[in-house]
């Protein structure tokens, strides 16, 4: 066991965790976000993906040891139920999703996107969503919920 | 995963004294395949020791080459200007290993170390005449990779960056595996003013290859003419569910013609 401080949407967690502990279970365990979700756990599928220090990783792929004194962001740092980020607004209003589970970890990596590329083509989208899989939508409405997401984001 | 230890090295021989006082540590860089080969329990390292705060990130433009921490993430490599402006091949082919996720943690050195049979970094550093940099000493990109998995490193060294030389002109080319984005072939072919040097990924059995008849084809003619009159020959290919030996030599020609033409 060791012990892992870190912040989490702004928040400090100072928990003792097992040192193999994957940043995505501290997430979901010891924090209590579960919005943050586990789909493959073998590094494919992006439902995980969090920002630590403002940079998309794949959370089942990284130790929460590794994200010591980080500051981590999960979907639920980036809005509220009240008052949606405008990438969620975007997903709700283009019916960006079907069942909701990749729904967490496409946002999150839109975000990154975005931030860096304010008007992404539909190319870019898709490029940039390659370590994103849904497996209901088809992904049209999902690349045009972050077309529309960059538009509300100022791009 | 099994229980394990986890030590942050502060510097290289901080880690390798780490690896010298545990019984099978192992170094851990951006974690991007050490770490899922631990979840599957296919390792039981005792330690793992993290190299993220041991200083080994950044680009060095060294006139004739270019120098690179070994920690430096694949997103770092595909975004620098600098990479960009002396070997825009080697920015590219960061930009299109696996996914972004992948590139914001995956480093360089943990590639190379690594020496996966399907890893695209591996083929940069054999065709710019690359030399792998470690705590004890320099190791030229032809004595290095040895096999599948294999390199020269040993037990008590740790990769600080890799130098590529400056090419004329190069291009990487992908045949990408659709869902894991390995190579399922990948050339880079790289033109110096004393010749053509050519580096076949995600096909050889024994990993990463130089292709000497595509060289020496290409060094008397840099043209997609001179590699159709090369024969590859599918000896010493992988075969395997995503494609057979003979499908790769194919590849292997045609990649190299993009390539060439690009």
């Amino acid at each position: 066991m060791a012990e892992v401080s870190l912040k989490v949407n702004g928040k400090v967690e100072n928990h003792e965790v097992g040192e193999n502990t994957l940043l995505v279970d501290f997430i979901r365990e010891t924090v209590g976000l579960t919005g943050t979700h586990v789909g493959c756990d073998t590094s494919q599928c992006g439902a995980c993906v969090v920002h630590v220090d403002g940079v998309s990783v794949k959370a089942c792929t990284m130790l929460a040891m590794q994200a010591e004194g980080s500051e981590v962001t999960t979907i639920e740092g980036i809005g509220s139920s009240e008052k949606l980020h405008p990438m969620q607004e975007a997903f709700h209003e283009n019916h960006g999703l079907q069942c909701g589970f990749c729904t967490p970890g496409m946002v999150m990596s839109a975000i990154e996107l975005v931030s860096k590329n304010k008007s992404p083509s539909e190319a870019e989208i898709r490029d940039g969503l390659e370590g994103n899989i849904c497996r209901c939508t088809g992904y049209h409405n999902i690349v045009k919920s972050v077309q529309a997401g960059a538009e509300k984001m100022g791009g | 995963m099994y229980s394990t230890k986890i030590v942050k090295a502060e510097n290289s021989s901080a880690a390798v004294q780490a690896i010298g006082s545990s019984k099978e540590g192992k170094i851990l860089a951006g974690g991007m395949t050490l770490i899922p080969t631990l979840k599957q329990r296919l390792a039981n390292p005792d330690c793992l020791i993290d190299i993220s705060s041991c200083g080994l990130e950044g680009v060095e433009d060294k006139g004739s080459s270019v120098r690179i921490g070994a920690m430096t993430k694949h997103a770092a490599v595909a975004e620098s200007s600098s990479v960009a402006k002396a070997i825009p091949a080697l920015a590219d082919l960061a930009g299109g290993i696996g996914d972004r996720q992948v590139r914001n943690r995956g480093t360089l050195g943990g590639s190379v170390a690594n020496n996966d049979p399907a890893a695209c970094y591996p083929s940069a550093v054999m065709a710019l005449d690359g030399t792998v940099h470690t705590n004890k000493r320099d190791i030229s990109a032809d004595d290095f990779f040895k096999g599948m998995f294999e390199t020269a490193l040993e037990e008590d060294e740790v990769i600080e960056s890799v130098s590529f030389k400056k090419p004329e002109k190069a291009c990487y080319m992908k045949f990408p595996n659709p869902a894991s984005r390995y190579a399922m072939v990948g050339v880079f072919v790289a033109k110096f003013s004393d010749g053509v040097r050519v580096a076949v990924t995600g096909a050889g059995e024994e990993g990463v290859f130089r292709h000497s008849d595509l060289e020496s084809a290409l060094s008397s003619n840099f043209s997609e003419e001179a590699v159709s009159g090369v024969e590859v020959s599918s000896d010493g290919l992988m075969s395997d569910i995503h494609a057979s030996a003979d499908y790769r030599a194919n590849l292997i020609g045609e990649m190299t013609k993009r390539a060439v033409s690009s």
